[in-house]
């Protein structure tokens, strides 16, 4: 553009710019650019609100959780087991070489140091996000002694780790403390 | 737009040429779906099955909005107000069946819609745009029915939910916040149930909007018809109205004979018992599996077991079972074959009734435990079902001899067409 002058060329047809072009370009950004802020409302809206979000921590007692024995817990509205292993179920654990796993990790990477008894995980296949079975007296904890999915035939093993069928990883670890030897908290 | 033999409306009266000039809409119903649109003369049963879908759409969105009027979406009572519906409210267990029941029978009628599209090849040129139309219908009637069937927050309903959005948490990076965003939470919980619940509500208006877009394409080529040869003359079609009013009208009353028997017979055959039982996170049903019409893509899911070069397999299901259906989007594309219906080309025939096959046996795996034999048996047809859109009907539509068609629609239904005559041996003029 050489100056001023030479842009203020209104009822010129053919090339170059005018002022037109400007306020034609300028307005439809200026209600585009509006336009698009008002999407985020809309789509923020849909995520987890306050109050769901405020239910992060919970305290469990873990005291009356013999060997062999596990509970259901909830966090996050989400069931959480709480295992008490056996020696031999830590053994089982411990023998395995993770290179052969989907997910590798050892049973000391998935537990607190001096409570590798504990295993603690949440009851979410990975899968898909059915409850395993496992936790509960008397339920089915297939092939590999750990947990099973009735909904697609996941198996974890006795560090809840995936060892057969669809699910890519191993039964998530949450956040937790022990507070206390006999009380643990999970967020 | 039509044939230019089709019959033009003419108002009877003073209000219909009124209202013919301020809003023809009288004279638009006329030239869609009366007398005015010329339809092939040959058109057998399975040309029913698009007007009792319509039908279908209609019995939901009128059932659905009065059960909306006693519904509550909320996690803490809807459980309660279905059962609220099915008790106290007066004919409740009627309206309540008869939706149930009639996504079902949605189902069904659609499903023999898109068999007959894949028998007569009715999305060939110029019908792909008819044909792409219907398939978005029917991912738009798969999700309303999905998060229809979450509403009454049963077992089925909670553990389908989580289940169905789980899939998208397949999705690399972005899958597990994708996934938290659409629940509005971790587990399914009142969020997710109230935006099921808003969602359900509209999308059957948006499929009320893509079925327009569906008949307004259909209305530029015309219907196709079973001898896939396009109409050529006046002899070779007759009006919508009265003579395929009335054969849809006959079809309709027959769809409705064994839709009640249903509902009033055996009203939850097709249902889950577990889906009577309150929404429970904290335990899985242990058979969970969706309503009969996702069974053939729940086995395409299930089918993928071990991990395939570095996709993980809940990823490899999940693309999959999506793939299952948007591979009909490049049906138009995959079948070359000039000849369109199923009955002049012999060797696309037998693969069309070994894919039913395919998609029955897929469906039977759907709906069976998670186990051996089943996984294998899916898995196998899963790879059939693939390699016949990919791999077979291309090299079919290559190699097959048609056989000879008709000269024309009305050769075809009377046995002689005095044009075809006249074709063949000009000096006969």
């Amino acid at each position: 553009m050489a100056d001023e002058a030479s842009i203020d060329t209104s009822g010129v047809t053919g090339e170059g710019v005018r002022r037109r072009d400007f306020i034609n370009i300028a307005a439809v950004s200026f209600a585009g650019v509006g336009g698009a802020a008002v999407l985020l409302p809309l789509v923020s809206q849909m995520a987890p609100s306050a109050d769901v979000l405020a239910q992060s921590s919970t305290e469990i007692d873990i005291s009356a959780i013999q060997p062999g024995q596990a509970i259901k817990a909830v966090f996050r509205k989400q069931p959480v087991f709480i295992r008490n292993l056996t020696p031999e179920e830590i053994a089982a654990a411990e023998k395995v070489d993770t290179s052969s796993l989907r997910d590798p990790q050892t049973l000391e990477e998935r537990t607190k140091e001096g409570k590798t008894n504990w295993l603690i995980t949440m009851g979410v296949c990975t899968h898909l996000g059915c409850v395993p079975l496992g936790a509960g007296e008397g339920e089915v904890k297939g092939e590999f002694g750990g947990y099973f999915c009735p909904c697609h035939g996941s198996s974890y093993d006795t560090a809840a780790r995936i060892r057969k069928g669809p699910a890519p990883k191993n039964l998530e670890v949450p956040e937790y403390a022990f507070t206390s030897d006999t009380v643990v908290k999970i967020g | 737009m039509s044939f230019p033999w089709a019959n033009e409306y003419k108002p009877a009266n003073g209000l219909t040429q009124w209202l013919d000039e301020k809003l023809p809409l009288p004279r638009f119903v006329y030239n869609a779906v009366g007398a005015g649109y010329p339809v092939p003369r040959n058109l057998n049963y399975m040309w029913n099955f698009g007007v009792l879908a319509g039908f279908c759409l209609v019995l939901q969105i009128v059932t659905g909005v009065i059960l909306a009027m006693h519904y509550a979406a909320n996690a803490g009572v809807a459980f309660d107000s279905v059962e609220h519906i099915m008790r106290d409210v007066n004919w409740g267990w009627m309206l309540r069946y008869a939706h149930a029941n009639g996504a079902s029978a949605f189902f069904v009628v659609v499903y023999l819609h898109i068999f007959r599209g894949f028998f007569y090849s009715s999305y060939k040129a110029p019908r792909e745009m008819i044909w792409l139309l219907g398939v978005v219908i029917f991912l738009l009637m798969m999700a309303t029915a999905f998060m229809g069937y979450v509403l009454p927050w049963g077992q089925m309903s909670f553990w389908g939910a989580k289940v169905i959005t789980g899939l998208f948490g397949a999705i690399p990076v972005v899958g597990e916040p994708l996934q938290v965003w659409l629940l509005g939470g971790y587990a399914p919980d009142n969020a997710a149930l109230n935006r099921f619940f808003s969602l359900h509500f509209l999308l059957p208006f948006v499929i009320a909007g893509v079925i327009i877009l569906h008949i307004w394409a259909l209305h530029i080529p015309g219907s196709s018809n079973p001898t896939g040869v396009e109409v050529k003359q006046e002899s070779d079609t007759v009006p919508f109205h009265p003579y395929y009013t009335a054969k849809d009208g006959f079809g309709l009353g027959i769809f409705l004979l064994i839709y009640c028997a249903v509902l009033f017979f055996a009203p939850n055959m097709l249902g889950h018992p577990d889906n009577y039982i309150p929404a429970n996170p904290l335990s899985t049903p242990a058979h969970i599996v969706p309503e009969w019409y996702f069974w053939p893509f729940y086995a395409i899911l299930r089918a993928f077991t071990s991990d395939f070069f570095f996709i993980p397999a809940k990823l490899m299901g999940v693309l999959a079972m999506f793939s299952a259906i948007l591979v009909w989007f490049f049906l138009p594309w995959l079948d070359t074959s000039p000849v369109r219906s199923g009955h002049y080309r012999p060797l696309f025939r037998k693969f069309f009734w070994l894919l039913l096959i395919d998609v029955a046996v897929l469906g039977y795996c759907g709906g069976a435990p998670a186990a051996e034999p089943f996984v294998m048996i899916s898995q196998i047809a899963s790879m059939y079902y693939f390699l016949h859109f990919l791999v077979i009907l291309p090299i079919v539509s290559s190699i097959e001899k048609p056989e000879p068609l008709p000269f024309s629609i009305t050769e075809a239904v009377l046995g002689k067409d005095e044009s075809a005559v006249l074709n063949a041996n000009p000096a006969a003029a």
